[in-house]
Order: C-alpha cells, then sequence, then structure tokens
C-alpha cells in the first residue's frame, strides 16, 4: 500500500483515531457500569489501528506497533485471564473464584472482573490487529 | 401500531430485503459490503429488544472489523464469484428440506417474549434480582460474563486466540526460515 492517500482522508483520520482509542479504553474499564466491556474495547482499539494502517499504509503501523509485538500482546491477555483462575486456586480458593484475592467480597469480585476483562480486550484487541496485518502482507 | 412494532418492522423487513440482495449479487466486494449492512441492521434489531451489549458487539465485530477483514481477504483471493456450472437440484433439495426441519423446530418454541419461557425462568431471574448484591455492579451482562460465567468467557477467549493461531500459521510471514523481525 504505497499509494497516496487524499489530504482530506488523513487529516479526519487525525482527528478520528485518538478519539477511538480514547474511546475504547473508555467501554475497557467502564463495561462494569454501561454496555461493553472487554470484547468490543478490544475490537474498537483494534478498529482504530486498522484505520491508521488503511490510511497510512501497514508498514507504517508496523513501525508502531510491530507484528512481533501484537503476537506477545495476544498471548498475554489470555495468560493474565487465565492467570486470575491460577491465582485464585492457589490462593485456595477454585478456579476464576475471585472472592479469595481481597477481603471484601464486592471488592475481590470488581478486581476479579477488571482483570480478566482486561485479558480478554489485550487478546482480543491484538487478534484482530494480527488477522489484519497478516492478511494484508499475504496480498502483496 | 406502537412506535416500536414499527421500527422492528421496518428493521425486519430491511434485513429481508438484504438477504435477497446479498444472494442475487457476483461481485464478492458488494457482497461483502452487504453483510456489513446486514450486520448494522441487526444491531439495530438488538437495540430495540434493549439487548444493547449485543448491539454493541455486532456493530462493532460484524459491521466494522468483519467487513475490512473480508475486504482484505478478498484482496488475496480475487473480486469475482466463479459460477459453478454443476446442476443445482441436488443443493436446492438439502437447503429446502434443512429449511423445512428448521422451521418445524421453531414451532415448538415458546412465543416472542413470553415471560414463562424456560429461559426466562432458569437461573436468569436470580441474576437479575441478585447480581447487584453478589457482585456488586450495575451491569448485569458483565456479571454473568466476567463472573458467573467466568469460564465459558475463557474459552471464548481461547476460541479467538485459536483463530489467530489459524491464521498465522496458514498465511504468516514470521514462519518463514531465517527471517527475525
Amino acid at each position: 500500500m504505497d499509494r497516496r492517500t487524499s489530504l482530506i482522508v488523513r487529516e479526519v483520520c487525525r482527528l478520528i483515531i485518538p478519539a477511538v482509542m480514547l474511546f475504547a479504553l473508555y467501554v475497557q474499564f467502564h463495561g462494569e457500569y454501561g454496555p461493553g466491556g472487554g470484547f468490543q474495547a478490544g475490537v474498537i482499539f483494534a478498529a482504530a489501528v486498522i484505520l491508521y494502517a488503511l490510511v497510512h499504509g501497514r508498514q507504517k503501523a508496523q513501525q508502531i506497533l510491530p507484528t512481533n509485538t501484537v503476537v506477545r500482546f495476544i498471548v498475554a491477555g489470555i495468560l493474565l485471564y487465565a492467570g486470575v483462575g491460577v491465582t485464585t486456586m492457589v490462593m485456595g480458593g477454585n478456579f476464576l473464584d475471585y472472592d479469595v484475592l481481597l477481603h471484601g467480597h464486592q471488592q475481590a469480585q470488581h478486581l476479579g472482573i477488571f482483570l480478566i476483562e482486561l485479558g480478554v480486550g489485550i487478546t482480543v484487541g491484538a487478534v484482530m490487529i494480527a488477522i489484519f496485518y497478516t492478511l494484508d502482507e499475504f496480498s502483496e | 401500531m406502537d412506535i416500536e412494532t414499527i421500527v422492528n418492522f421496518s428493521l425486519l423487513t430491511m434485513l429481508a430485503l438484504t438477504v435477497v440482495v446479498l444472494i442475487r449479487m457476483k461481485s464478492l466486494l458488494a457482497i461483502v459490503l452487504s453483510s456489513g449492512v446486514y450486520s448494522f441492521l441487526s444491531a439495530g434489531l438488538f437495540v430495540a429488544m434493549d439487548a444493547v451489549d449485543v448491539a454493541f458487539t455486532e456493530a462493532a465485530v460484524g459491521a466494522g472489523i468483519t467487513t475490512v477483514l473480508l475486504l482484505a481477504a478478498i484482496s488475496i483471493t480475487g473480486r469475482r464469484q466463479t459460477v459453478s456450472k454443476h446442476k443445482r437440484f441436488l443443493p436446492l433439495a438439502v437447503i429446502t428440506i434443512t429449511g423445512a426441519a428448521l422451521i418445524y423446530g421453531t414451532l415448538d418454541m415458546p412465543p416472542y417474549g413470553d415471560p414463562m419461557a424456560p429461559i426466562h425462568t432458569h437461573v436468569a431471574p436470580h441474576y437479575l434480582t441478585q447480581s447487584s448484591e453478589e457482585i456488586g455492579i450495575p451491569n448485569v451482562v458483565t456479571s454473568v460474563l466476567a463472573s458467573y460465567r467466568g469460564y465459558d468467557t475463557l474459552g471464548e477467549v481461547a476460541v479467538i486466540f485459536t483463530a489467530a493461531v489459524g491464521v498465522l500459521l496458514l498465511l504468516g510471514r514470521t514462519a518463514k526460515k531465517g527471517e527475525h523481525k
């Protein structure tokens, strides 16, 4: 993708992309109170990166977020999720039984949900970016 | 007719029209874009059903990311559908029988929105009434997804993980020898 993108498209994306990324973070960390959560946040964040890659070319996006880093994020997210489960087991509870994480019951649930939603968001976002990178690379 | 019925009817009509258009099209580019339209209309329907979390996912994944990924995929495979010259009677028969069986299956289902349907009388009342006390967060969908059914969600993430592993193994360039970035 070495064609020049029009000035208007580039400037509009310059405005949109930070807003989309901020919205992804909002959806990620506000999912307990409003609609949304890790799945949606991950996809929205990936959409921002993919939009950048569509406008400026995949190579530019990969300079900021290389494929290897994305692949590491895929693994990190799912490890965070499963890691919470293993941690609760080590601390004497059942797998993913958040109550053992903290003393207060609701605080523990909050922490557990926060962590696993973060894991979901990281993995989903990274998977979408990785699939896009791979398809785009293959089509060249 | 109240406003919600009108909205539901028009959304479902547009959904059906999109399907008819989709079936008749031969250009893969147009088909991918129309399936994006289909997803977006579904998202609208989910909003009308008050399922905002599902609508959100459908709009982001179905209409957004899937469209882009499929566009990237047809840039590999080509834009035109190859028209097969085989006889179409066998597929037609299979589809007719399967469709009839599915419609027959729906006859046993409880009516739309029936409060006494099994799905509304099993664990759902417990989640709706107790989750704010048991989990302490207002969004019941998140409570179910991340706490009551946390193990199932781990499985879902594993499915998405597997999708990435599959694509990277089949098409990824990093798999080639002597290319370390």
